[in-house]
């Protein structure tokens, strides 16, 4: 582990071009997301990017360093369908917390990306669990539209989101019943006055600020935030759990035929799996909520992403929640849970396949990050190497490329486990000399 | 005879109520012969478990592997179970008069005991009118019960049945120094809380330290508005408990009952067991230092993310702690969590548990373990995986009170086991069926063998496979 991150400074050090390197990862199981794993088949990096997958058996060209994974699982690094990642350190602390603006006069206006912060700790915690990107998202304060959030590379010194206002996040049901005045008719009023503010901008009409004749609950950067919404620029997830809700949100499509919408959470999605998958809606959910834990997710159960898959749904597994049980380092479990679920009498899951393309090929896909997700020439080089089946509890990384970029497999963490490792000799010090 | 003493303690009590307000419906009452006023029953008769066990039938699965739940295993091992408690577990038994199951490729293991679930207390659905664990009306609320805010509906319970969790601890939350009574509930959903009591658990007392009552006193300018607060607060509420533990020793006509104080005398007599929520080292080195000055000890420590900085005192204590496998940062008290915290307890010595906290992570407490023992042999900690179970197994127990009873598979302890259907250390695996002392109570193939919970009648998802 010293000689990896050794090596890892020393490329920093000489900087991104050679940091880059040249390697060949081979003999391991290799998971392509782009047709069957192969067995003992060879991925080539190289300038950042996934430049060969090689079947087992051929020749590796000379040139590169050679990394045995015979016994390992190689795959595309975990993209996490939505956390928190980089906006808040400590989330009960507010001043390092980005997440919501509670009294802030703007609202869809705000780009989370000014406030992310690339050295938060939970940055180098998340990535050595094989997360290489987070979709990461502001949560809704003052009013139902929380912003724009920002898609981000966990890699190590990385200061630049790979896209930043990547997304508008707008919550419905009940917490946007309860923001926007109690009621969920006031919650749509709201979603639909905004748009139409939108849209009366990109139609260069009159400034919503001039205009006497509007009652204005969006102020004129708002509106103007809409406006890639409108547009299908800028995908609008939208956070909503119960069935009925549900298809009041599909309505949008057909109000504004150009929007392109996420279906946030969606607990009772498996309720109307076949309307969210004729609208061609994706769908980010964490997977594991099986309780009616409120009135509008009374039919949740672990069979909803297998069941909406089915479907023809493209669903991408998330922390969506700020409830911090769940962790965006923990995806892969969730993805093996939803196999677990398959192989109960009477539930819904998915394959293995299925299952791992929920926490890397389907986050792609949902936001069109094309180069990512998948290992195929031309990809980006945000590749792990496991232990064992990744999807298992007693599997971990031994290897994190991110950007073609082998990364420090060391966090806050680790430092403090090695510290407190059970065993150690007396050093003849205080622990805080020991490091 | 236990209604009738409820009901005379009742009108006894309206009376009090009335007289203080003008003349009292009892004395426009007929006369009637004078009857002896009712000396009611201790407050643990009147509050007696109405738990029954469900008939079972003698049961046998051969031909599986089983972690015992107390560092044992059995490969190719068999375990039979009749009238309610274990009767033989080895790699033989007897099979006369039993249902045989055929265990090729499965696991058994002891029943699941998560000694911290909130489940009743904060049910599902969590509206404002269901949320019972917090008295939050003062930092010292010794007198109030868990038991007594349990919503047996909440189909939380149904859910840790599916995930085996066969025991569970229901306490108060953490919002005051002293919280409450926590109750050891026998996981089998009943029409009434008393339905879940399991018989002759001793009570807990839940007391917490750190953020959460400094932060919830403090901010209405109230003490604790400190961790000095806390500390300050805990020791006078406990030099008061010494007094009225001498004085109910000895009750001289000024003695009178008082709730709050009776809990916390119990606790000084070693009759109520402390589960302490506490997440820092140095924090718990100040409640350790307590309980000598005030001669108690604690059971466990809950939440105790920071406990493998002091694991060997811990160990020497013998102070179990119960843990997340991983949560780490949501607040300030929990920046320095680790995956390794069960495992380096384990690795000192130390009595580890899995607990939950939370309604998911119930369901799921054999994956928490496991993570936290990969975790652990990854840092070069040789542990194997039956002794991990112990994690929720025989130690989970011991914190309880109630490792004669539960907690490993022995014969003469209760038949609370679990047939999983792979090796419940691995993601893939789940329950196939939960016995409950014996009965059958969950069967993943048949859907009448599955809790559905009044609430969830008749709304969407009834009886779906969770």
């Amino acid at each position: 582990m010293r000689r990896v991150l050794a090596a890892a400074l020393a490329l920093l050090l000489a900087g991104p071009a050679v940091a880059q390197e040249r390697v060949a990862i081979s003999g391991g199981r290799v998971v392509t997301n782009a047709g069957a794993p192969l067995d003992g088949g060879t991925v080539l990096l190289s300038g950042g990017r996934v430049e060969a997958v090689l079947p087992a058996g051929a020749a590796v060209p000379a040139g590169y360093r050679a990394l045995d994974a015979r016994g390992k699982w190689v795959t595309p690094g975990i993209i996490a369908g939505m956390s928190q990642l980089g906006a808040a350190e400590v989330h009960a602390v507010d001043e390092t917390n980005e997440t919501v603006a509670r009294s802030a006069p703007a609202s869809a206006a705000l780009a989370l990306e000014v406030g992310l912060d690339p050295d938060e700790t939970a940055i180098a915690i998340t990535r050595i669990e094989g997360v290489t990107a987070a979709i990461t998202a502001p949560f809704p304060g003052r009013t139902i539209f929380a912003g724009q959030g920002a898609i981000i590379s966990l890699g190590d010194g990385v200061r630049q989101p790979i896209r930043a206002r990547a997304f508008q996040h707008v919550a419905y049901g009940e917490m946007g019943s309860r923001i926007a005045g109690g009621t969920r008719p006031a919650a749509w009023a709201e979603i639909v006055n905004a748009l139409d503010e939108a849209q009366r901008l990109r139609n260069g009409l009159v400034s919503p600020m001039r205009d006497q004749h509007r009652d204005l609950r969006v102020t004129r950067d708002d509106a103007e935030a809409l406006v890639p919404v409108l547009a299908g620029a800028q995908p609008l997830l939208v956070r909503v759990n119960k069935a009925a809700d549900i298809r009041q949100v599909l309505r949008l499509r057909t109000l504004y035929p150009g929007i392109r919408l996420v279906l946030v959470e969606a607990a009772e999605g498996w309720m109307v799996a076949d309307e969210i998958a004729r609208a061609r809606v994706p769908v980010i959910t964490l997977g594991m909520d099986n309780l009616p834990g409120r009135f509008e997710t009374v039919g949740a159960t672990m069979s909803n992403v297998g069941r909406m898959v089915a479907a023809g749904v493209t669903v991408a597994l998330g922390t969506p929640d700020l409830d911090v049980s769940f962790q965006p380092r923990l995806l892969p479990q969730y993805a093996g849970n939803m196999v677990a679920q398959a192989r109960l009498p009477g539930g819904v899951g998915l394959s293995w396949d299925q299952a791992f393309a929920a926490i890397s090929r389907a986050p792609a896909e949902i936001f069109g990050l094309v180069d990512m997700g998948r290992l195929a020439p031309g990809a980006r080089a945000d590749l792990v190497i496991w232990s064992g089946d990744p999807l298992e509890l007693s599997s971990a990384p031994e290897a994190v490329f991110i950007g073609g970029i082998s990364q420090p497999m060391e966090s806050r963490q680790t430092k403090l486990a090695r510290r407190y490792l059970p065993g150690q000799p007396e050093t003849g010090l205080p622990k805080a000399w020991t490091r | 005879m236990m209604l009738a003493g409820v009901m005379v303690a009742g009108l006894a009590l309206s009376a009090c109520a009335t007289t203080a307000g003008g003349r009292s419906a009892a004395t426009a009452k007929p006369a009637e012969p004078a009857a002896p006023v009712s000396k009611g029953v201790p407050a643990d008769t009147a509050f007696a478990s109405t738990y029954r066990p469900f008939p079972g039938v003698p049961t046998v699965i051969t031909n599986v592997t089983i972690y015992d739940g107390k560092g044992g295993r059995v490969d190719g091992g068999a375990i039979r179970f009749e009238a309610g408690k274990v009767a033989a577990v080895g790699k033989a038994v007897p099979t006369a008069g039993a249902t045989v199951i055929d265990g090729a490729g499965k696991w058994v293991t002891p029943g699941i005991i998560d000694v911290h679930s909130h489940l009743g207390n904060y049910p599902s659905p969590a509206v404002q009118a269901h949320s019972d664990g917090n008295e939050v009306t003062g930092p010292v609320r010794s007198e109030v019960w868990a038991l007594h805010g349990v919503w047996p509906q909440d189909p939380g319970f149904g859910r840790a049945l599916a995930g085996g969790v066969t025991t569970l601890h229901v306490l108060p939350g953490s919002a005051n120094l002293f919280g409450g009574r926590g109750v050891t509930l026998k996981n089998v959903p009943g029409t009434t809380a008393l339905d879940m009591v399991m018989p002759g658990a001793p009570w807990s007392l839940k007391m917490a330290c750190g953020e959460n009552p400094k932060r919830v006193y403090g901010s209405r300018n109230q003490m604790p508005g400190s961790r000095m607060g806390n500390v300050a607060l805990m020791r006078q509420t406990w030099a008061n408990a010494e007094k009225y533990r001498a004085d109910r020793a000895k009750p001289g006509p000024q003695f009178r009952r008082d709730l709050q104080m009776e809990t916390l005398a119990d606790v000084l007599e070693g009759r109520i067991l402390v589960q302490n929520h506490c997440y820092r080292a140095d924090e718990m080195a100040m409640v350790i230092a307590m309980t000598k000055e005030f001669g108690y000890r604690v059971s466990a420590f809950h939440h105790a993310v920071e406990a493998y900085k002091i694991a060997p005192l811990l160990a020497a204590e013998g102070i179990c702690v119960a843990l997340w496998a991983d949560w780490w940062g949501f607040k300030m008290e929990s920046y320095d969590g680790i995956r390794e915290n069960l495992p380096f307890v384990h690795a000192a010595g130390g009595c580890a548990i899995t607990h939950s906290d939370d309604p998911h992570g119930i369901q799921r407490l054999n994956q928490e373990t496991a993570k936290a023992l990969a975790d652990g042999r990854r840092m070069g900690l040789a542990i194997r995986d039956e002794d991990a179970w112990t994690w929720i197994g025989i130690n989970a127990a011991k914190a309880l009170g109630v490792a004669d009873r539960v907690g490993s598979l022995e014969p003469g302890k209760q038949a609370d086991v679990v047939l999983w259907n792979g090796d419940p250390l691995s993601v893939y695996s789940r329950p196939e069926k939960v016995w409950v002392d014996g009965a059958l109570l969950y069967d993943a193939s048949n859907p009448r063998l599955r809790p559905v919970s009044d609430f969830e009648l008749g709304q969407a998802g009834e009886g779906d496979v969770k």
